[in-house]
């Protein structure tokens, strides 16, 4: 009986080896201590308002939005790896179909509790979708983020149910194979959302005429931003999934997935990278040059503050554009495995800075002709939740990979001791 | 015919005393938060410093008083509201907010680029006894939400009201005056309809000494500013040499 209590196999898949519980435990309590504290914090913005904050009323935009902007850009591997795998027909990428649905759910649904917690009356959430104004991009980022957390929650269940106790319900075995069979058309729907919604965020800030640094002319309603969001996110996408799947295996100590998947991710994010560092240069090109200067506004007067110089522009483009585009997608380099998980992981944080510039170098840089350059620190409480969000991240993978079955069973090769 | 309500501010005549901004947080009904800082602080009506970014017997310095513009063209915080809180109102061209639709997501005030428009980020409270003196006419914002200069729209209902007790159809312009504009003790806020012509804030608008701020955005701000001063209507253009404080009144 206490044998039974101290161990938890009867819900690993059969044949799977997992850690010990209560190793698996140990790994698991300072996550949970995280996202306590981010919870705690949390409260304290949702008791007490967004005054635990430090935004203001000119920095009324923080780190949650940009962090929320990078996550689902950074998630963007859930939907493009469906599309790859569903609708592309490219199975060699299914190995990774079931971390990019948990990776992708992990992120939506993070992104959407910060943002619950970022406006300052949540409870009024759905006035959104009762008196929607179909005008503004925040309303097609909130349908479509919506919308498609639901269809990730679709996907997930399926991986939920294959569990070995779980599917020796009957009901539950019916539901998952029907589920399993709307699959296909969940990926379809998904990526219909998730090119509207990537590309919403995008337009969110291309479309503030008020904000001319941010401001971008486009093609119909949609601001460049709108499309080189998307790009963005779907060539990062399968960088980040890269760099979880590598973490997993080093953590586990276990070979996941062959190297070729890595090469294979490696070369469609490097390609889609070069592709969007082109469409940046061209836009940066043509705001330089047009855009800004017909609003009233020289664009060297938004580079002469400090630290948001023309470095940063460059950063952006070269340092973490151009670069890892090459790392990923030339084949000898990608052929070291160390090479291309850098790569991957300067495309990540060349996302990261993209949109940090646009949401936050916007808000900082003067618009008025007497404003000044201003700056912002995010509370102790900000920076907790998100942390918070990156536990909760954290935990639902190690629960998910160890009851769940993420890989498929023959990749799972022991590497070390662990 | 509908009006386009907007307001002429002589900047000449203003010396910065900041009875616009008392006169404004009283009618409105603005809460008095010792915690609230220049930043997180509500000021519907705020004067700000400049000056030519001279120094010594050359420097010059202006005061001028900032709110909402009320724009008319693609009014940036109308687009971008998610459900509809913001909207222009047609009789009148005053951009109202609605704050009880309001879901504090603060898009409005990214958009808006003249930094008009303000955010509860505490529950509203005043000293003790203070709030008796509250305006029963307006009704207290919550945490949360956002809001912003509305030209006193409590005086327009109150001025229509009164008109339609004595059977006209349009208000008496000398009825409806926002509080900024009749605290001012140099007269330096002209209030008046843009639509007509004839009236006399029209004809002021179309001074040459007048000038709006960014005008080049394109969003037709119904907030204009006139000086006799060539480097004051230079605040016309965004690229500038002025420095500026805020002036807490």
């Amino acid at each position: 009986m206490a044998s039974s209590v101290l161990t938890d196999s009867r819900w690993i898949a059969r044949g799977a080896e997992r850690t010990s519980l209560s190793r698996f435990l140990l790994w698991l309590a300072p996550w949970a201590a995280l996202l306590a504290v981010g919870v705690y914090a949390a409260g304290l913005c949702l008791y007490h308002g967004l005054n635990q904050t430090n935004m203001d009323n000119r920095f009324a935009f923080g780190l949650w939005i940009f962090l929320d902007l990078g996550i689902i850009a950074l998630g963007a591997g859930a939907f493009f790896t469906g599309f790859l795998v569903y609708i592309l027909k490219r199975a060699e990428l299914k190995p990774i179909l079931n971390t990019a649905v948990v990776v992708g759910f992990i992120c939506y649904s993070g992104a959407v509790a910060i943002l619950m917690i970022d406006v300052g009356q949540p409870l009024r959430a759905w006035f959104t979708f009762w008196h929607p104004n179909t005008h503004s991009m925040l309303t097609e980022v909130t349908f479509c983020i919506s919308c498609y957390l639901l269809v990730l929650s679709l996907e997930y269940i399926p991986i939920l149910l294959r569990n070995r106790q779980l599917r020796k319900l009957p009901s539950f075995l019916v539901f998952e194979h029907q589920l399993h069979k709307l699959v296909p058309v969940l990926a379809g729907v998904g990526t219909l959302l998730s090119f509207f919604h990537q590309g919403s965020l995008g337009g969110l800030y291309g479309v503030l005429r008020g904000r001319p640094f941010a401001f971008r002319n486009g093609i119909f309603i949609w601001p460049s931003t709108f499309f080189l969001f998307i790009l963005s996110a779907i060539a990062t996408g399968p960088s980040f999934l890269m760099l979880i799947v590598a973490t997993v295996e080093k953590v586990t100590g276990r070979k996941l997935v062959p190297q070729e998947l890595y090469r294979r991710l490696g070369f469609i994010s490097g390609l889609l990278l070069a592709i969007y560092v082109a469409a940046k240069s061209v836009d940066t090109l043509i705001w330089l040059n047009i855009t800004s200067p017909s609003e009233g506004f020289a664009p060297w007067q938004f580079y002469i503050h400090k630290p948001f110089g023309t470095p940063i522009l460059f950063a952006e483009i070269v340092v973490f554009g151009l670069l890892p585009a090459f790392l990923l997608s030339y084949r000898r380099m990608a052929a070291h495995r160390g090479w291309l998980l850098c790569g991957a992981a300067m495309a990540c944080m060349g996302v990261l800075l993209n949109r940090f510039v646009l949401t936050v170098q916007t808000l900082a840089v003067p618009t008025l002709p007497f404003d000044e350059f201003l700056s912002y620190i995010p509370s102790w409480q900000e920076v907790a939740s998100f942390a918070g969000v990156i536990a909760y991240g954290v935990i639902l993978y190690s629960l998910s990979y160890r009851y769940l079955t993420l890989f498929p069973k023959g990749d799972e090769t022991h590497v070390s001791g662990n | 015919m509908n009006a386009r309500y907007g307001m002429v501010i002589d900047l000449d005549r203003c010396t910065g005393c900041g009875s616009c901004m008392i006169a404004c947080a009283a009618e409105n009904n603005v809460p008095a938060l010792p915690q609230a800082t220049a930043r997180t602080g509500i000021t519907p009506v705020l004067v700000r410093k400049v000056s030519n970014g001279a120094e010594g017997s050359v420097r010059r310095e202006a005061f001028i008083p900032i709110m909402c513009m009320h724009c008319e063209h693609d009014t940036p915080c109308v687009k971008v509201c998610p459900q509809q809180a913001v909207e222009v109102d047609k009789a009148t061209g005053i951009v109202m907010q609605m704050p009880q639709r309001c879901l504090g997501c603060r898009y409005c005030m990214t958009a808006c680029p003249y930094h008009a428009r303000y955010f509860n980020w505490w529950d509203p409270a005043w000293p003790t006894g203070m709030e008796k003196s509250l305006n029963p006419g307006v009704a207290v914002r919550m945490r949360g939400v956002v809001e912003k200069c509305n030209l006193c729209h409590a005086r327009l209902h109150a001025a229509k009201e009164k008109a339609a007790a004595l059977g006209k159809h349009e208000i008496d312009a000398a009825e409806y005056v926002p509080a900024c504009v009749e605290a001012c003790p140099t007269n330096a806020i002209h209030f008046g309809n843009l639509a007509d012509p004839n009236d006399p804030v029209s004809i002021e608008s179309r001074s040459p000494e007048a000038f709006r701020l960014l005008a080049k955005l394109g969003t037709e701000p119904k907030l204009y500013y006139r000086s006799k001063e060539s480097w004051v209507r230079a605040l016309a253009e965004p690229i500038s040499a002025h420095s500026s404080e805020v002036q807490h009144g």
